[in-house]
């Protein structure tokens, strides 16, 4: 067992314009990026449990040229809000990184 | 046809041997990327720059007459930070010293993309402009936006190239049009052009080791584009382009432009020596209708805040429960400030209460926030929330002297007006010099002519 945050070799969030986040997942290698995406444990409805956002604004894209897993949402509160606490969006990758990766190997 | 990106954004630098390195390569364009919309709404609405006077100087002034001198064609986008009419008139003013200090001779384009609350509205009644997100399109706030900007296309950049000008300041534009323009005026495929601008549009943030604040060459042909960093410390890697190529983007695959898409999903990268990084592939789907970007922000109210510590354990477990009571306190003792005149927050950092025994719970740290329709309310409203904590007594309470570690005196601090985006949606367009404004100008010797 691993979390995504020791699995990926970049684990990053930004603002995609202010009124979503995007995150970035990108791996060393491809057997740890296919160790991912094999686990299907990256659902919509996970992220959504973890950022309080509804499921079905959630996008999962994996991009294999740059064995990366991108997810974007909506932020909560829009970027300059009255109640918004991270302006560019760049301090959420947490909960993301958090994330208990399975193998079904036993490594790892 | 060769393009360097001066840095990621004009102020954050580059070194003097990078941007000898990009001279030395016989560029035909020099482009920079001035602005950004990820500091939120305060900049575009107050009309301030949020890059620093002194630091965009420096950048323009170490390259731009040695560009105008070689007659090489110089680009800058989103002029002052946020690209509107204020922000565009406070880089000319910087421009107008540099020419004067450099006894400059050019012509140049300025190039604006303001749009009035009555158009954006007008457009809106036709059914014309839609949201890009969770942000509803509130007609009053439109109406009392300070200021709304379209992100400008390729075209007004091609016409202004087209007009033979030496230097090209322009307002709020898409971050790609400033160096994909004069590649698709060349002739070059646009899916090559976007793609190859979208990266290099962050200065050397696709290289190994990574800088927003260094020089990157974009070289493009008719199969492919290159992408090498100009500071030999640094390479482009097939790994860092492709990474870039996700950054700030809701899709991995696809680039929007205002005249259509840029498809990604089946690039090639390769790397063709050790900083050199070659890619194809890129390819451009036209859009049936023609959109632009609006971003509009107005005035939401005035800040105060006061910032603390806390230490003391029972303190920080109770702190919500505490912040109730300040805010009832405040709503029996201040009846002749109306409760929807200020929004009162508290931001808290800190203070996980991790280990059972709380005199080791860490210290937090806390922000109370007050917005109102007035400085005077927010202060005023800052002033009590802050007195009452401080002195909140509470049962059980140890610590009787003070519940707050102030790091400042003053310890309210009023921030002045704030603002919110109002606007980020798109609107369509008839054709993409739609509300755009070109006027030319120029030095003779450094003077305006």
């Amino acid at each position: 067992m691993a979390s995504l945050s020791d699995l990926a070799q970049i684990l990053r969030s930004k603002n995609a314009g202010p009124l979503f986040v995007t995150f970035d997942v990108i791996f060393a290698d491809h057997a740890s990026f296919d160790q991912v995406l094999a686990s299907h444990i990256l659902t919509e409805t996970l992220i959504s449990q973890l950022y309080d956002v509804p499921a079905a604004d959630v996008r999962i894209i994996p991009y294999a040229a740059a064995r990366a897993i991108k997810i974007t949402i909506p932020r909560k509160v829009i970027s300059g809000d009255i109640r918004d606490t991270d302006i560019y969006g760049c301090q959420q990758h947490l909960p993301l990184g958090n994330i208990w990766i399975e193998n079904s190997r036993g490594d790892i | 046809m060769k393009i360097v990106a001066l840095n990621g954004l004009l102020g954050y630098g580059y070194t003097l041997e990078s941007w000898q390195q990009a001279l030395a390569c016989n560029p035909d364009i020099i482009g920079v990327d001035a602005g950004s919309v990820d500091p939120g709404p305060h900049y575009l609405g107050s009309g301030t720059s949020f890059t620093d006077r002194f630091a965009v100087k420096r950048d323009l002034s170490l390259a731009l007459p040695e560009a105008i001198r070689k007659r090489i064609p110089f680009i800058i986008g989103t002029a002052g930070g946020s690209g509107a009419s204020p922000h565009v008139d406070w880089l000319c003013s910087i421009i107008d010293e540099i020419a004067q200090e450099n006894r400059l001779t050019c012509r140049y384009a300025v190039i604006r993309s303001d749009n009035s609350s009555e158009y954006v509205l007008e457009k809106h009644c036709q059914g014309k402009v839609h949201p890009l997100g969770p942000l509803t399109l509130d007609e009053e706030k439109v109406r009392q936006a300070a200021h709304i900007v379209a992100q400008m296309s390729i075209d007004p950049f091609i016409r202004a190239l087209d007009m033979g000008v030496d230097l090209i300041i322009a307002g709020r534009a898409c971050d790609t049009a400033i160096y994909a323009a004069p590649a698709i005026r060349a002739g070059f495929d646009p899916g090559l052009a976007y793609h190859m601008a979208k990266i290099m549009e962050c200065g050397s943030l696709c290289s190994d080791p990574a800088s927003a604040s260094d020089v990157m060459l974009g070289e493009i042909g008719p199969e492919a584009f290159t992408l090498t960093p100009m500071n030999p410390g640094r390479r482009c890697t097939v790994e860092r382009v492709a990474a870039h190529t996700l950054y700030e983007q809701e899709n991995p695959y696809l680039i929007r432009e205002p005249d259509g898409t840029a498809n990604v999903q089946d690039c090639q990268y390769e790397q063709v020596d050790a900083r050199t990084v070659r890619v194809t592939g890129s390819r451009f789907i036209p859009a049936d209708t023609l959109t632009l970007k609006l971003e509009g922000s107005c005035l939401v109210g005035y800040r105060a805040i006061s910032i603390a510590g806390i230490n003391d354990p029972m303190t920080i477990s109770r702190i919500d429960e505490l912040f109730t009571g300040v805010k009832d306190f405040i709503t029996e003792n201040q009846p002749a400030i109306a409760p929807d005149t200020y929004q009162l927050h508290l931001k808290k950092y800190g203070g996980i209460l991790a280990d059972p025994d709380p005199a080791l719970a860490a210290q937090m740290a806390i922000i109370i926030d007050v917005v109102g329709q007035t400085q005077d309310i927010a202060g005023t409203i800052c002033s009590v929330a802050r007195s009452r904590l401080l002195h909140f007594d509470y049962p059980g309470r140890r610590s009787t002297a003070g519940n707050l570690a102030f790091p400042y005196s003053p310890s309210d601090i009023k921030l002045g007006p704030v603002y919110g985006f109002c606007l980020y949606h798109v609107v369509e367009v008839a054709d993409l010099m739609e509300n755009i404004k070109i006027t030319l100008g120029g030095y003779q010797d450094g003077q305006p002519v």
